[in-house]
Protein backbone atom coordinates (compact mmCIF):
# COMPACT_ATOMS: atom_id res chain seq x y z
CA UNK A 1 0.00 0.00 0.00
CA UNK A 2 1.68 2.99 -0.90
CA UNK A 3 0.13 6.33 1.09
CA UNK A 4 -1.17 7.58 -2.65
CA UNK A 5 -3.94 4.87 -2.57
CA UNK A 6 -4.68 6.09 1.32
CA UNK A 7 -5.00 9.44 0.47
CA UNK A 8 -8.35 9.97 -1.14
CA UNK A 9 -10.07 8.23 1.85
CA UNK A 10 -7.90 10.33 4.59
CA UNK A 11 -9.06 12.98 2.95
CA UNK A 12 -12.93 12.31 2.87
CA UNK A 13 -13.04 11.76 6.23
CA UNK A 14 -10.79 14.81 7.09
CA UNK A 15 -12.95 17.10 4.98
CA UNK A 16 -16.11 15.40 6.95
CA UNK A 17 -14.98 16.00 10.42
CA UNK A 18 -14.46 19.80 9.13
CA UNK A 19 -17.80 20.12 7.18
CA UNK A 20 -19.47 18.64 10.40
CA UNK A 21 -17.87 21.42 12.51
CA UNK A 22 -19.05 23.96 10.56
CA UNK A 23 -22.50 22.42 9.76
CA UNK A 24 -23.00 22.63 13.61
CA UNK A 25 -21.58 25.78 13.43
CA UNK A 26 -24.20 27.26 11.36
CA UNK A 27 -27.39 25.03 12.39
CA UNK A 28 -26.33 26.43 16.02
CA UNK A 29 -27.10 29.86 14.82
CA UNK A 30 -30.22 29.01 12.45
CA UNK A 31 -31.34 27.63 16.08
CA UNK A 32 -30.53 30.71 17.65
CA UNK A 33 -32.23 32.86 15.17
CA UNK A 34 -35.55 30.42 14.91
CA UNK A 35 -35.79 30.37 18.67
CA UNK A 36 -35.94 34.10 18.48
CA UNK A 37 -38.30 34.53 15.62
CA UNK A 38 -41.32 34.70 17.99
CA UNK A 39 -40.29 37.45 20.14
CA UNK A 40 -38.45 39.59 16.60
CA UNK A 41 -41.88 39.01 14.93
CA UNK A 42 -44.13 39.96 17.36
CA UNK A 43 -42.13 42.90 18.72
CA UNK A 44 -38.78 43.43 16.97
CA UNK A 45 -35.31 43.28 18.12
CA UNK A 46 -34.99 47.24 19.15
CA UNK A 47 -37.54 46.59 21.65
CA UNK A 48 -34.17 45.25 23.42
CA UNK A 49 -33.23 48.59 23.79
CA UNK A 50 -35.62 50.75 23.49
CA UNK A 51 -38.37 48.99 26.30
CA UNK A 52 -37.41 50.67 29.48
CA UNK A 53 -37.63 47.68 31.51
CA UNK A 54 -36.89 43.62 31.61
CA UNK A 55 -40.56 42.26 32.37
CA UNK A 56 -40.41 39.40 29.74
CA UNK A 57 -42.50 37.45 31.99
CA UNK A 58 -45.67 39.71 32.42
CA UNK A 59 -48.90 37.85 31.02
CA UNK A 60 -50.30 41.69 31.01
CA UNK A 61 -47.28 44.02 29.51
CA UNK A 62 -44.28 41.93 28.55
CA UNK A 63 -41.46 44.59 28.57
CA UNK A 64 -37.54 43.95 26.93
CA UNK A 65 -35.71 46.12 27.61
CA UNK A 66 -32.03 44.89 27.86
CA UNK A 67 -30.48 48.37 28.20
CA UNK A 68 -29.12 47.83 31.50
CA UNK A 69 -27.85 44.19 30.90
CA UNK A 70 -25.88 45.40 27.92
CA UNK A 71 -24.16 47.85 29.53
CA UNK A 72 -23.77 45.86 32.65
CA UNK A 73 -21.91 43.25 30.46
CA UNK A 74 -19.65 45.71 28.20
CA UNK A 75 -18.42 47.29 31.60
CA UNK A 76 -17.88 43.87 33.65
CA UNK A 77 -16.40 42.93 30.02
CA UNK A 78 -14.44 46.37 29.83
CA UNK A 79 -13.31 46.49 33.14
CA UNK A 80 -11.58 43.12 33.65
CA UNK A 81 -10.18 43.96 30.67
CA UNK A 82 -8.48 47.08 31.61
CA UNK A 83 -7.83 45.53 34.94
CA UNK A 84 -6.14 42.46 33.33
CA UNK A 85 -4.12 43.96 30.24
CA UNK A 86 -1.78 45.78 32.44
CA UNK A 87 -1.19 43.23 35.20
CA UNK A 88 -0.49 40.62 32.19
CA UNK A 89 1.88 42.81 30.30
CA UNK A 90 4.17 43.16 33.51
CA UNK A 91 3.71 39.56 34.30
CA UNK A 92 4.66 38.16 30.86
CA UNK A 93 7.17 41.38 30.60
CA UNK A 94 8.97 39.76 33.44
CA UNK A 95 8.85 36.21 32.95
CA UNK A 96 10.41 36.92 29.59
CA UNK A 97 12.97 39.43 30.34
CA UNK A 98 13.83 39.39 34.43
CA UNK A 99 13.00 36.18 36.13
CA UNK A 100 15.99 33.36 35.72
CA UNK A 101 14.69 29.58 34.54
CA UNK A 102 13.35 28.22 37.44
CA UNK A 103 10.93 30.69 38.31
CA UNK A 104 10.02 31.44 34.79
CA UNK A 105 9.14 27.56 35.20
CA UNK A 106 7.16 28.23 38.34
CA UNK A 107 5.37 31.14 37.52
CA UNK A 108 4.55 29.62 33.79
CA UNK A 109 3.14 26.36 35.62
CA UNK A 110 0.87 28.77 37.79
CA UNK A 111 -0.45 30.81 35.38
CA UNK A 112 -1.29 27.44 33.25
CA UNK A 113 -3.17 26.02 36.40
CA UNK A 114 -4.83 29.27 36.67
CA UNK A 115 -6.26 28.97 33.15
CA UNK A 116 -7.73 24.95 34.12
CA UNK A 117 -9.49 26.34 37.19
CA UNK A 118 -13.53 26.06 36.59
CA UNK A 119 -15.17 28.99 36.13
CA UNK A 120 -17.32 27.95 38.85
CA UNK A 121 -14.79 27.47 41.67
CA UNK A 122 -13.68 31.61 40.68
CA UNK A 123 -17.63 32.15 41.38
CA UNK A 124 -17.62 30.54 44.39
CA UNK A 125 -14.94 31.64 45.85
CA UNK A 126 -15.71 35.53 44.41
CA UNK A 127 -18.91 34.92 46.15
CA UNK A 128 -17.38 33.58 49.72
CA UNK A 129 -14.29 35.91 49.99
CA UNK A 130 -14.09 38.66 47.40
CA UNK A 131 -18.17 39.62 48.15
CA UNK A 132 -17.96 39.88 51.83
CA UNK A 133 -14.89 41.71 51.40
CA UNK A 134 -16.43 44.40 49.36
CA UNK A 135 -19.04 44.76 51.08
CA UNK A 136 -17.31 45.70 54.06
CA UNK A 137 -16.78 48.80 51.77
CA UNK A 138 -19.88 49.30 50.47
CA UNK A 139 -22.85 47.16 50.62
CA UNK A 140 -24.56 44.86 48.74
CA UNK A 141 -21.19 43.38 48.14
CA UNK A 142 -22.09 41.48 44.73
CA UNK A 143 -21.26 44.14 42.41
CA UNK A 144 -19.84 45.44 39.45
CA UNK A 145 -16.51 45.63 41.25
CA UNK A 146 -16.57 41.47 42.12
CA UNK A 147 -17.44 40.54 38.83
CA UNK A 148 -14.56 43.20 37.04
CA UNK A 149 -12.26 41.39 39.63
CA UNK A 150 -13.05 37.53 39.26
CA UNK A 151 -13.61 37.98 35.28
CA UNK A 152 -10.11 40.13 35.38
CA UNK A 153 -8.75 37.01 37.34
CA UNK A 154 -10.34 34.18 34.89
CA UNK A 155 -8.66 36.15 31.35
CA UNK A 156 -5.24 36.94 33.29
CA UNK A 157 -3.54 33.22 31.77
CA UNK A 158 -5.03 33.99 28.24
CA UNK A 159 -3.23 37.05 28.24
CA UNK A 160 0.08 36.91 29.35
CA UNK A 161 0.54 33.51 28.02
CA UNK A 162 -0.55 35.08 24.56
CA UNK A 163 1.55 38.00 25.42
CA UNK A 164 4.33 35.63 26.84
CA UNK A 165 4.72 34.09 23.27
CA UNK A 166 4.95 36.97 21.58
CA UNK A 167 7.45 38.79 23.36
CA UNK A 168 9.53 35.34 22.97
CA UNK A 169 8.68 35.51 19.25
CA UNK A 170 10.41 38.57 18.67
CA UNK A 171 13.53 38.45 16.63
CA UNK A 172 16.80 38.42 18.50
CA UNK A 173 18.64 41.21 16.25
CA UNK A 174 15.82 43.56 17.46
CA UNK A 175 17.52 43.35 21.31
CA UNK A 176 21.16 43.15 19.95
CA UNK A 177 20.99 46.47 18.10
CA UNK A 178 19.24 48.10 20.71
CA UNK A 179 21.44 47.54 22.76
CA UNK A 180 24.03 48.16 20.41
CA UNK A 181 22.88 51.54 20.40
CA UNK A 182 23.41 51.77 23.98
CA UNK A 183 20.10 51.66 25.23
CA UNK A 184 19.26 50.75 28.90
CA UNK A 185 17.20 47.32 29.41
CA UNK A 186 14.23 49.00 30.23
CA UNK A 187 14.31 51.33 27.22
CA UNK A 188 14.94 48.43 25.09
CA UNK A 189 11.39 46.20 26.62
CA UNK A 190 9.44 48.98 26.64
CA UNK A 191 10.32 51.18 23.84
CA UNK A 192 11.50 48.72 21.40
CA UNK A 193 10.28 45.14 22.42
CA UNK A 194 7.03 45.45 23.71
CA UNK A 195 5.95 48.06 20.82
CA UNK A 196 7.19 45.89 18.32
CA UNK A 197 4.61 43.41 19.80
CA UNK A 198 1.81 45.68 20.07
CA UNK A 199 -0.66 43.63 17.33
CA UNK A 200 -0.25 40.54 19.37
CA UNK A 201 -0.72 42.19 22.15
CA UNK A 202 -3.65 43.50 20.81
CA UNK A 203 -4.71 40.46 20.07
CA UNK A 204 -4.59 38.59 23.09
CA UNK A 205 -6.53 41.05 24.39
CA UNK A 206 -9.35 40.85 22.17
CA UNK A 207 -9.34 37.22 22.60
CA UNK A 208 -9.37 37.82 26.52
CA UNK A 209 -12.74 40.28 25.86
CA UNK A 210 -14.03 37.40 23.82
CA UNK A 211 -13.97 35.29 26.85
CA UNK A 212 -14.66 37.49 29.42
CA UNK A 213 -18.26 39.01 27.68
CA UNK A 214 -18.95 35.20 27.19
CA UNK A 215 -18.24 34.12 30.87
CA UNK A 216 -21.28 32.81 32.66
CA UNK A 217 -21.57 31.65 35.95
CA UNK A 218 -18.56 33.27 37.81
CA UNK A 219 -20.54 36.35 37.04
CA UNK A 220 -23.84 34.62 37.85
CA UNK A 221 -22.57 34.28 41.41
CA UNK A 222 -20.69 37.58 42.13
CA UNK A 223 -22.37 40.44 39.93
CA UNK A 224 -26.12 40.55 42.17
CA UNK A 225 -27.96 40.12 38.56
CA UNK A 226 -30.35 43.40 39.71
CA UNK A 227 -31.46 44.74 36.11
CA UNK A 228 -29.89 48.33 36.98
CA UNK A 229 -27.80 50.44 34.69
CA UNK A 230 -25.04 50.83 37.62
CA UNK A 231 -24.32 53.90 38.40
CA UNK A 232 -21.08 53.29 40.94
CA UNK A 233 -18.57 50.01 41.33
CA UNK A 234 -20.59 48.85 43.58
CA UNK A 235 -23.93 48.26 42.01
CA UNK A 236 -25.33 45.00 41.30
CA UNK A 237 -25.58 44.16 37.23
CA UNK A 238 -26.80 41.90 35.31
CA UNK A 239 -24.54 40.10 32.50
CA UNK A 240 -26.36 39.11 29.78
CA UNK A 241 -24.97 35.51 29.55
CA UNK A 242 -26.14 35.56 33.68
CA UNK A 243 -29.84 36.82 32.95
CA UNK A 244 -29.81 33.37 30.38
CA UNK A 245 -28.63 31.04 32.53
CA UNK A 246 -31.20 32.68 35.40
CA UNK A 247 -33.90 32.82 33.98
CA UNK A 248 -33.88 30.36 31.08
CA UNK A 249 -34.75 26.98 32.59
CA UNK A 250 -37.97 28.56 33.48
CA UNK A 251 -38.75 30.71 30.67
CA UNK A 252 -41.45 29.89 28.38
CA UNK A 253 -43.17 31.44 24.63
CA UNK A 254 -41.99 34.86 24.33
CA UNK A 255 -39.67 35.06 27.46
CA UNK A 256 -37.99 32.20 26.04
CA UNK A 257 -37.59 33.64 22.58
CA UNK A 258 -36.49 36.87 23.85
CA UNK A 259 -33.40 35.03 25.65
CA UNK A 260 -32.49 33.44 22.75
CA UNK A 261 -32.74 37.00 20.76
CA UNK A 262 -30.66 38.30 23.55
CA UNK A 263 -28.29 34.98 23.06
CA UNK A 264 -28.25 36.62 19.69
CA UNK A 265 -27.04 39.65 20.69
CA UNK A 266 -24.30 38.03 22.48
CA UNK A 267 -23.42 35.67 19.05
CA UNK A 268 -23.05 39.22 17.05
CA UNK A 269 -20.63 40.76 19.40
CA UNK A 270 -18.38 37.99 19.99
CA UNK A 271 -18.86 37.76 15.86
CA UNK A 272 -17.54 41.68 16.16
CA UNK A 273 -14.34 40.66 18.60
CA UNK A 274 -13.45 37.86 15.95
CA UNK A 275 -13.37 40.16 13.10
CA UNK A 276 -11.69 42.33 14.68
CA UNK A 277 -8.80 39.41 15.58
CA UNK A 278 -8.96 38.42 12.14
CA UNK A 279 -8.17 42.23 10.74
CA UNK A 280 -4.86 42.66 13.14
CA UNK A 281 -3.74 38.94 12.18
CA UNK A 282 -4.10 39.44 8.50
CA UNK A 283 -2.20 43.26 9.11
CA UNK A 284 0.63 41.55 10.73
CA UNK A 285 1.21 39.09 7.96
CA UNK A 286 1.03 41.77 5.18
CA UNK B 1 2.08 4.71 8.63
CA UNK B 2 1.42 8.06 9.69
CA UNK B 3 -1.25 8.51 7.35
CA UNK B 4 -2.85 5.39 8.21
CA UNK B 5 -2.57 6.50 11.99
CA UNK B 6 -4.28 9.93 10.84
CA UNK B 7 -7.06 7.93 8.72
CA UNK B 8 -7.72 5.52 11.59
CA UNK B 9 -7.96 8.77 13.95
CA UNK B 10 -10.24 10.66 11.71
CA UNK B 11 -12.73 7.57 11.58
CA UNK B 12 -12.59 7.00 14.91
CA UNK B 13 -13.74 11.06 14.86
CA UNK B 14 -16.21 10.60 12.88
CA UNK B 15 -17.94 7.51 14.46
CA UNK B 16 -18.07 9.13 17.46
CA UNK B 17 -20.13 11.83 15.85
CA UNK B 18 -22.27 9.31 14.24
CA UNK B 19 -22.80 7.20 17.10
CA UNK B 20 -22.82 9.31 20.46
CA UNK B 21 -26.07 10.21 19.89
CA UNK B 22 -27.23 6.02 19.79
CA UNK B 23 -25.84 5.55 22.97
CA UNK B 24 -28.86 7.17 25.16
CA UNK B 25 -31.15 4.16 24.46
CA UNK B 26 -30.84 0.84 26.11
CA UNK B 27 -32.88 -1.88 24.46
CA UNK B 28 -33.68 -3.99 27.28
CA UNK B 29 -34.18 -1.28 30.00
CA UNK B 30 -37.15 0.80 30.61
CA UNK B 31 -36.48 4.26 31.37
CA UNK B 32 -39.22 6.95 33.17
CA UNK B 33 -37.64 10.42 32.64
CA UNK B 34 -38.60 13.17 35.23
CA UNK B 35 -38.05 16.75 34.53
CA UNK B 36 -38.64 19.86 36.63
CA UNK B 37 -38.41 21.51 39.62
CA UNK B 38 -35.25 22.37 40.83
CA UNK B 39 -37.15 22.16 44.21
CA UNK B 40 -37.96 18.56 43.99
CA UNK B 41 -35.65 17.37 41.82
CA UNK B 42 -32.98 16.66 44.88
CA UNK B 43 -35.34 14.49 46.45
CA UNK B 44 -37.02 12.74 43.42
CA UNK B 45 -33.27 11.87 42.39
CA UNK B 46 -33.33 9.92 46.08
CA UNK B 47 -36.58 8.01 45.48
CA UNK B 48 -35.48 7.16 42.12
CA UNK B 49 -32.04 5.79 42.79
CA UNK B 50 -34.77 3.19 46.30
CA UNK B 51 -37.07 2.75 42.94
CA UNK B 52 -34.48 1.75 40.87
CA UNK B 53 -33.23 -0.79 43.85
CA UNK B 54 -36.17 -2.40 44.06
CA UNK B 55 -37.00 -2.46 41.02
CA UNK B 56 -34.30 -4.07 38.38
CA UNK B 57 -34.20 -3.38 35.21
CA UNK B 58 -35.95 0.31 35.44
CA UNK B 59 -34.00 3.85 35.22
CA UNK B 60 -35.37 6.66 36.12
CA UNK B 61 -34.16 10.11 35.28
CA UNK B 62 -34.34 12.62 37.14
CA UNK B 63 -33.48 16.36 35.49
CA UNK B 64 -33.59 19.42 36.60
CA UNK B 65 -34.73 23.30 34.77
CA UNK B 66 -37.69 24.81 36.79
CA UNK B 67 -41.74 23.54 36.98
CA UNK B 68 -42.52 25.76 33.94
CA UNK B 69 -40.34 22.83 32.30
CA UNK B 70 -41.92 20.30 33.67
CA UNK B 71 -44.93 21.01 32.67
CA UNK B 72 -44.11 21.78 29.62
CA UNK B 73 -41.76 18.34 29.00
CA UNK B 74 -44.77 16.49 29.83
CA UNK B 75 -47.22 18.21 27.44
CA UNK B 76 -45.29 17.92 24.68
CA UNK B 77 -44.12 14.05 25.67
CA UNK B 78 -40.55 14.64 26.47
CA UNK B 79 -40.53 13.30 29.60
CA UNK B 80 -43.42 10.98 31.50
CA UNK B 81 -43.55 12.67 35.01
CA UNK B 82 -43.07 16.29 35.50
CA UNK B 83 -42.40 18.28 38.68
CA UNK B 84 -44.03 21.21 39.36
CA UNK B 85 -43.42 22.43 43.10
CA UNK B 86 -47.03 24.59 43.11
CA UNK B 87 -50.43 23.74 42.88
CA UNK B 88 -52.08 23.32 39.73
CA UNK B 89 -53.75 26.54 38.27
CA UNK B 90 -57.01 26.50 36.51
CA UNK B 91 -55.49 26.36 32.85
CA UNK B 92 -53.36 23.29 33.87
CA UNK B 93 -56.13 20.29 34.32
CA UNK B 94 -54.65 19.46 30.81
CA UNK B 95 -52.58 17.25 33.21
CA UNK B 96 -53.01 14.68 36.13
CA UNK B 97 -51.78 16.04 39.34
CA UNK B 98 -50.38 13.79 42.68
CA UNK B 99 -49.21 15.75 45.44
CA UNK B 100 -45.95 14.52 46.89
CA UNK B 101 -44.97 16.74 49.55
CA UNK B 102 -45.26 20.11 50.92
CA UNK B 103 -42.88 22.88 51.24
CA UNK B 104 -42.55 25.90 52.98
CA UNK B 105 -40.85 29.10 52.11
CA UNK B 106 -39.37 31.55 54.86
CA UNK B 107 -37.65 34.53 55.12
CA UNK B 108 -33.82 34.37 56.22
CA UNK B 109 -31.11 36.85 57.58
CA UNK B 110 -27.81 36.65 58.63
CA UNK B 111 -26.75 35.01 61.80
CA UNK B 112 -25.64 38.82 63.19
CA UNK B 113 -28.90 40.32 62.32
CA UNK B 114 -30.10 40.76 65.63
CA UNK B 115 -34.27 40.90 64.57
CA UNK B 116 -36.03 37.61 65.31
CA UNK B 117 -39.97 38.25 64.30
CA UNK B 118 -40.91 39.96 60.98
CA UNK B 119 -44.95 40.61 60.02
CA UNK B 120 -45.97 40.14 56.87
CA UNK B 121 -46.41 43.60 56.23
CA UNK B 122 -42.64 44.39 57.05
CA UNK B 123 -41.68 41.77 54.69
CA UNK B 124 -43.94 43.35 51.84
CA UNK B 125 -42.15 47.05 52.47
CA UNK B 126 -39.02 45.88 52.46
CA UNK B 127 -39.35 43.68 49.20
CA UNK B 128 -41.04 46.39 47.56
CA UNK B 129 -38.87 49.40 48.52
CA UNK B 130 -40.83 51.11 51.24
CA UNK B 131 -38.79 50.60 54.07
CA UNK B 132 -35.26 50.55 53.07
CA UNK B 133 -32.96 50.65 56.39
CA UNK B 134 -32.89 47.76 59.34
CA UNK B 135 -32.90 50.95 61.74
CA UNK B 136 -36.85 51.72 60.60
CA UNK B 137 -37.87 48.28 61.94
CA UNK B 138 -35.51 47.83 65.10
CA UNK B 139 -32.55 46.76 63.78
CA UNK B 140 -29.45 48.22 63.07
CA UNK B 141 -28.27 51.37 61.48
CA UNK B 142 -27.49 49.59 57.99
CA UNK B 143 -29.31 49.28 54.37
CA UNK B 144 -31.10 46.71 53.80
CA UNK B 145 -29.39 44.29 51.04
CA UNK B 146 -32.76 43.07 49.43
CA UNK B 147 -32.42 39.04 48.03
CA UNK B 148 -35.20 37.69 45.30
CA UNK B 149 -34.99 35.21 43.16
CA UNK B 150 -35.03 35.09 39.19
CA UNK B 151 -38.08 35.90 37.31
CA UNK B 152 -40.14 32.35 36.72
CA UNK B 153 -38.84 30.74 39.33
CA UNK B 154 -41.54 28.98 41.56
CA UNK B 155 -40.01 29.99 45.13
CA UNK B 156 -40.67 33.43 43.61
CA UNK B 157 -43.91 32.92 42.70
CA UNK B 158 -45.31 31.43 45.67
CA UNK B 159 -43.36 34.58 47.87
CA UNK B 160 -45.18 36.34 45.54
CA UNK B 161 -48.63 35.14 46.24
CA UNK B 162 -47.97 35.86 50.15
CA UNK B 163 -46.57 39.32 50.00
CA UNK B 164 -49.39 40.28 47.72
CA UNK B 165 -47.07 41.58 44.55
CA UNK B 166 -46.34 41.48 41.56
CA UNK B 167 -42.99 40.73 40.33
CA UNK B 168 -42.47 44.24 38.70
CA UNK B 169 -43.48 45.68 42.09
CA UNK B 170 -39.83 44.37 43.38
CA UNK B 171 -37.24 46.36 44.44
CA UNK B 172 -34.17 43.76 44.68
CA UNK B 173 -30.28 44.89 45.30
CA UNK B 174 -29.47 41.11 44.19
CA UNK B 175 -30.91 38.39 42.38
CA UNK B 176 -30.03 34.73 42.32
CA UNK B 177 -30.99 31.57 40.84
CA UNK B 178 -31.39 28.40 43.68
CA UNK B 179 -32.06 28.18 47.21
CA UNK B 180 -27.98 27.04 47.85
CA UNK B 181 -26.93 30.75 46.02
CA UNK B 182 -29.41 32.41 47.86
CA UNK B 183 -28.29 30.94 51.29
CA UNK B 184 -24.82 31.96 50.26
CA UNK B 185 -25.21 35.45 49.43
CA UNK B 186 -27.23 36.12 52.87
CA UNK B 187 -24.99 33.83 54.72
CA UNK B 188 -21.90 36.69 53.52
CA UNK B 189 -23.48 39.88 53.82
CA UNK B 190 -24.84 40.80 57.34
CA UNK B 191 -27.41 43.12 55.93
CA UNK B 192 -29.40 40.73 53.94
CA UNK B 193 -32.45 39.28 53.43
CA UNK B 194 -34.15 36.55 51.18
CA UNK B 195 -36.23 34.15 51.20
CA UNK B 196 -35.53 30.04 50.70
CA UNK B 197 -37.22 26.84 50.79
CA UNK B 198 -37.49 26.08 54.40
CA UNK B 199 -35.84 22.59 54.44
CA UNK B 200 -32.89 24.16 52.75
CA UNK B 201 -32.76 27.17 55.22
CA UNK B 202 -32.83 23.80 58.15
CA UNK B 203 -30.55 21.96 56.58
CA UNK B 204 -28.47 24.89 56.29
CA UNK B 205 -28.43 26.26 59.49
CA UNK B 206 -28.20 22.61 61.22
CA UNK B 207 -24.54 22.51 58.86
CA UNK B 208 -23.84 25.93 60.90
CA UNK B 209 -24.28 28.22 58.04
CA UNK B 210 -24.29 31.98 59.26
CA UNK B 211 -28.13 32.60 58.71
CA UNK B 212 -31.06 33.02 61.01
CA UNK B 213 -34.66 32.24 60.31
CA UNK B 214 -37.03 34.72 61.69
CA UNK B 215 -40.65 34.11 62.44
CA UNK B 216 -43.52 35.26 60.62
CA UNK B 217 -46.07 36.84 61.92
CA UNK B 218 -45.28 35.15 65.07
CA UNK B 219 -45.21 31.81 63.61
CA UNK B 220 -41.38 30.24 63.33
CA UNK B 221 -40.93 28.29 59.98
CA UNK B 222 -40.33 24.61 60.30
CA UNK B 223 -41.13 21.50 59.29
CA UNK B 224 -43.66 20.84 61.69
CA UNK B 225 -45.30 24.29 61.12
CA UNK B 226 -45.56 23.59 58.07
CA UNK B 227 -47.41 20.52 58.65
CA UNK B 228 -49.98 21.78 60.87
CA UNK B 229 -50.37 24.55 58.42
CA UNK B 230 -49.94 27.54 60.81
CA UNK B 231 -46.61 28.71 58.55
CA UNK B 232 -48.40 31.00 55.93
CA UNK B 233 -46.47 30.85 53.16
CA UNK B 234 -46.37 26.76 52.09
CA UNK B 235 -46.79 25.58 48.71
CA UNK B 236 -47.57 21.61 47.83
CA UNK B 237 -45.22 19.94 45.86
CA UNK B 238 -46.37 17.50 42.13
CA UNK B 239 -46.31 15.38 40.29
CA UNK B 240 -47.93 15.56 36.83
CA UNK B 241 -48.68 13.36 33.83
CA UNK B 242 -50.17 13.94 30.57
CA UNK B 243 -52.68 10.63 30.91
CA UNK B 244 -53.55 8.41 33.77
CA UNK B 245 -50.31 6.84 34.46
CA UNK B 246 -49.61 3.28 33.55
CA UNK B 247 -47.05 0.87 33.88
CA UNK B 248 -43.49 1.55 35.67
CA UNK B 249 -44.82 5.62 35.42
CA UNK B 250 -47.27 4.80 37.89
CA UNK B 251 -45.62 2.53 40.01
CA UNK B 252 -43.02 5.27 40.34
CA UNK B 253 -46.03 7.85 41.28
CA UNK B 254 -46.96 5.28 44.07
CA UNK B 255 -43.83 4.75 45.67
CA UNK B 256 -42.92 8.02 45.93
CA UNK B 257 -46.32 8.55 47.67
CA UNK B 258 -45.40 5.47 50.07
CA UNK B 259 -44.45 5.07 53.47
CA UNK B 260 -41.19 3.80 52.10
CA UNK B 261 -40.34 7.48 50.67
CA UNK B 262 -41.47 9.67 53.93
CA UNK B 263 -37.94 9.28 55.23
CA UNK B 264 -36.20 10.70 52.03
CA UNK B 265 -39.13 13.24 52.10
CA UNK B 266 -38.23 14.45 56.31
CA UNK B 267 -34.88 13.71 55.51
CA UNK B 268 -35.06 17.12 52.56
CA UNK B 269 -37.39 18.89 55.01
CA UNK B 270 -40.24 18.26 53.23
CA UNK B 271 -43.55 17.23 54.74
CA UNK B 272 -44.89 13.99 53.53
CA UNK B 273 -48.43 14.37 51.92
CA UNK B 274 -51.06 11.12 53.30
CA UNK B 275 -52.38 9.51 50.00
CA UNK B 276 -56.18 10.47 49.74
Amino acid sequence: MTPRSDRPVALFVLRSCALGTITILVLIVAFVVGESVDVLRNAGLSRLWTDPTWHPASKTNPTFGAVPMIVGTLFATAGAVVVALPLGLLCAVFVNYHATHTLRRLVNGVIELLAGIPSVVYGLWGLTTLVPIIAMIRGPGTSLLAGILVLALMILPTIVLLIDQALREQPAELALSAAALGLSKSRIIWSVLVPSAWRSIGTASLLATARALGETMAVLLVCGNAIKTPTSLFDSVRTLTANIALEMAYAMDTHRSALFASGLLLLGLVGLLIAGIELLERRVRT
Amino acid sequence: MQLKTCEILSAVALLTFVALPGCARHANSETVIVTGSSTIAPLAADVAREFERAHPGVRVDVQTGGSSRGLTDTRRGLAQIGMVSRALGPHEHDVVGFSVAIDGVCVITHRDNPINSLSKSQVQKIYTGAIEHWSEIGGAHQPITVVSKAAGRSTLAVFLQYVGCDSTDIDADVVIGDNEQGIKTVAGNPTAIGYVSVGAAESALARGVAIRIPSLDGVQPSTSTIRDGSHPIRRVLNLVTLTRPEGVTRQFIDYFRSEAAHELIARHYFVSVDPP
